[in-house]
């Protein structure tokens, strides 16, 4: 293929070269150093000892940290799965029903994202205090038995956590959803109701499809927040009781800063970023194939 | 779609690859800049001059955390007083919160013109880590020219002393000097105590007598806030102390070898712990509560007795008032030598690469001095040193003035249990959290602490 006249293709690449140079300077460089810095035994002051892929085979040996991950998955659940389904259920009706202050709605939704994730965790922390709001909500309700502090039960402390994950996200997944959907053609949907379809019939053959792209984007936001949560444990939890809620993030600032495992540290950050990079990787696939 | 897939997406992303792995093959060594350990010969006595006036005109530079209340004041008043009295030094203060200057620190101290002084915290991961890569200077020849050592108790100083590798906790150089002191006893409402009529404990068995009491009248024996994993280390430090000797203790809690977790004291202080959660002393949910919001709950008259440092001396008295009593934890008899964990503020130490180090111990010896002393009582601290020398006003602070003066006469302080490994603070408090929620038993969260500690001592020589 002949290329157009007077426009040599290569002088584009220049045109990229400023945002490629910032690029590399901050995100680059920095990925680098850190892969660099977790083949190293280094205490962040003295001089570092070549390890090797040690610090790697340690995380695998390292129960803690695999329980660590395990909890990561788990949040996953709370943040991406029931806020989709949320977020689905929300956005169909909202769209839907034609409210009257659906942008109302829609703010108030949308709301929990506007307020800083610290803020968050104090006022959830308040929220599963043993004389908390919870408690008090099941005192009144007649269900003393339930009562107890829920951020220092082993049982709970996970699910506590990961709940707040879903209040936080859901309304992200639902505006970024109603938002796919509100694109859909009316016509679509007189169609499927002349063919005969029901509400439910008519969600999944004609909603569901078209906002699968909203789908992929709002899974990868959310998985993404999932894995790495660190602030939403660090304020409420810091990884207790016992390790019931101890995950990679707060494992790699707790090594980095506290015990001085730089190291280490480092290794489970590349570690947590490429199993990210695979899950987001995946959803796309996932996602692109469907619309093929 | 997003992130779709240009057709030489997978090249693109190769050789991307490829640069970040040359990249980070070429670049040095993590630390290759970090500064050779300082020569020992600096630390001659007779190369140390303590005539600051004459040392010319000098800037310091200070890190410090004295940030909150009373703290802020006296290091306002003091370094005021010390740039009057030596005009020729200027104090550059640049103040942090503890956790702030904890993560900041590492990496100021690892540059080139590290600040002078700088407070750093006692703990193997902090002080310990700086002294093994030389970046503290031992100031034992300014403590001889000082006076240091014969003002302050033995069992105070080791707090701030390694040897000069960084790996013997407790004794060798002397790197820092704190100026106010810390001991964990127990906090009790007099007024409850009135109403259940009940005196202040003498002994032990006394003690848990009245909490069995307090029970029986309906009040929460024990305020304990558990949620942030490290409060009831406080808590079994305090048990443990009745029934474990100060010295195996001592010898656990600076990580050395030659003691045990799993001894028969041990267990037995263990098993008490859990017995108050079984009979009830705690609130249900203590592991959930936060620590704040339960010391905040004892100063509004919720619970009989707190055990907890003297930090928290200035808010709960402003809560409770001349309710507020304080007490070393009771012997096993009455008038039993006192064992309590308790230790030191943060010590105050020079950084290696200093250039006036003279200025800088000067600057030290000024803020630790015996007037010093008298500033940090008036300004509600309690001073590390001469305490029994400051005059203060019968109720709490008197209170928490001749249990910390008690403590350190007769040697009677024991190391916080978390400056044992680097690793300790957080195997303790989560192993803490499941003894008390009955996760673990007594004698398997023993062997979790014995683990942590055997290993270390072992990989520390």
């Amino acid at each position: 293929m002949g290329r157009p006249p007077g426009e040599p293709g290569r002088v584009a690449y220049l045109y990229l070269l400023p945002a490629f140079v910032l690029y590399a300077a901050f995100l680059l460089y920095p990925i680098g150093r850190a892969v660099q810095i977790s083949l190293y035994d280094w205490d962040g002051l003295t001089l570092g000892r070549w390890a090797g892929l040690d610090n790697y085979t340690a995380i695998l040996s390292d129960e803690r940290l695999r329980a660590g991950f395990g909890h990561a998955l788990v949040l996953i659940v709370f943040y991406a799965v029931i806020p989709l389904a949320i977020g689905l259920t929300l956005a169909a009706i909202l769209n839907h029903a034609k409210v009257r202050g659906l942008g109302f709605f829609r703010t108030v939704v949308f709301l929990p994202q506007v307020v800083a994730m610290v803020v968050v965790a104090v006022a959830w922390r308040r929220v599963y205090a043993p004389d908390g709001t919870l408690n008090a909500l099941l005192g009144a309700l007649g269900l003393d038995g339930l009562t107890r502090g829920w951020l220092g039960d082993h049982t709970f402390a996970l699910p506590a956590v990961g709940v707040v994950g879903t209040w936080f996200e859901s309304g992200l997944v639902t505006v970024l959803l109603l938002a796919g959907m509100s694109r859909v053609p009316m016509e679509l949907y007189e169609a499927a109701r002349l063919d005969g379809a029901g509400a439910v019939r008519e969600f999944f053959a004609v909603t569901l499809p078209s906002v699968r792209g909203e789908i992929a984007v709002a899974l990868t936001l959310t998985v993404i927040a999932a894995l790495r949560t660190f602030d939403l444990v660090y304020v409420t939890t810091r990884g207790g009781p016992g390790d019931s809620t101890s995950v990679p993030s707060f494992e790699v600032y707790h090594r980095a800063f506290g015990l001085g495992q730089v190291g280490s540290a480092a290794a489970i950050g590349v570690t947590l970023t490429v199993v990210i990079f695979a899950i987001s990787f995946a959803i796309n696939r996932l996602a692109d194939k469907g619309t093929t | 779609m997003i992130m779709g897939r240009s057709p030489r997406g997978p090249r693109t992303f190769a050789v991307l690859a490829a640069g970040v792995l040359a990249l980070a093959a070429t670049a040095c060594a993590p630390g290759s800049s970090a500064p050779p350990a300082p020569s020992p010969a600096k630390t001659a006595a007779s190369a140390v001059r303590t005539d600051a006036a004459s040392l010319g005109d000098v800037t310091l530079t200070v890190w410090d955390q004295e940030v909150r209340g009373g703290q802020a004041a006296q290091m306002k008043q003091l370094n005021a007083a010390f740039e009057a009295k030596y005009p020729n030094i200027k104090l550059k203060r640049v103040s942090r919160s503890f956790d702030d200057l904890n993560t900041t620190l590492r990496l100021a101290l690892s540059g080139n013109e590290p600040p002078d002084v700088v407070e750093a915290n006692n703990g193997r991961s902090s002080m310990g880590q700086f002294v093994k890569a030389g970046q503290l200077l031992p100031l034992d020849a300014y403590a001889d020219a000082y006076g240091w050592k014969t003002r302050y108790p033995d069992s105070v100083l080791r707090y701030s002393r390694y040897s000069a590798d960084g790996k013997v906790f407790g004794e060798g150089n002397l790197y820092g000097l704190p100026q106010v002191g810390e001991v964990v006893g127990v906090f009790y409402n007099r007024a409850k105590l009135t109403k259940l009529g009940l005196e202040p404990p003498k002994t032990w068995a006394d003690f848990q007598a009245a909490l069995e009491k307090a029970k029986a009248g309906g009040e929460v024996p024990m305020q304990l806030g558990n949620l942030d994993k490290w409060p009831a280390i406080h808590v079994f430090g305090t048990v443990q102390g009745r029934h474990v000797p100060a010295g195996q203790i001592s010898t656990l809690a600076f990580g050395r070898k030659g003691a045990s977790w799993t001894t028969p004291e041990n267990v037995k202080a263990a098993e008490e712990l859990v017995g108050w959660v079984d009979k009830g002393y705690f609130e249900p949910g203590f592991n959930g509560q936060g620590y704040d919001p339960a010391w905040q709950a004892f100063g509004k008259g919720k619970g009989v007795f707190l055990i907890a440092g003297t930090w928290l001396l200035a808010d709960l008295e402003k809560a409770l008032g001349k309710d507020l009593g304080f007490m070393l934890p009771p012997g096993a008899a009455a008038g039993a030598p006192p064992v309590t964990t308790g230790g030191t503020g943060l010590p105050f130490a020079i950084t290696a690469k200093s250039p006036h180090p003279d200025a800088a111990a000067a600057y030290i010896d000024f803020i630790t001095n015996a007037d010093a002393m008298k500033v940090l009582t008036s300004t509600g601290n309690l001073p590390v040193a001469d305490t029994a020398q400051q005059s203060v006003q019968a109720g709490p602070q008197q209170d928490v003035f001749t249990a910390f003066g008690a403590a350190t006469k007769d040697d009677g302080l024991v190391p916080y249990l978390d400056y044992a490994t680097p690793t300790f603070a957080d195997t303790l408090g989560a192993a803490l959290q499941d003894l008390l929620a009955k996760k673990a038993t007594p004698k398997e969260f023993l062997d979790t602490l014995e683990k942590d500690y055997k290993t270390f001592a072992e990989s520390n020589g």
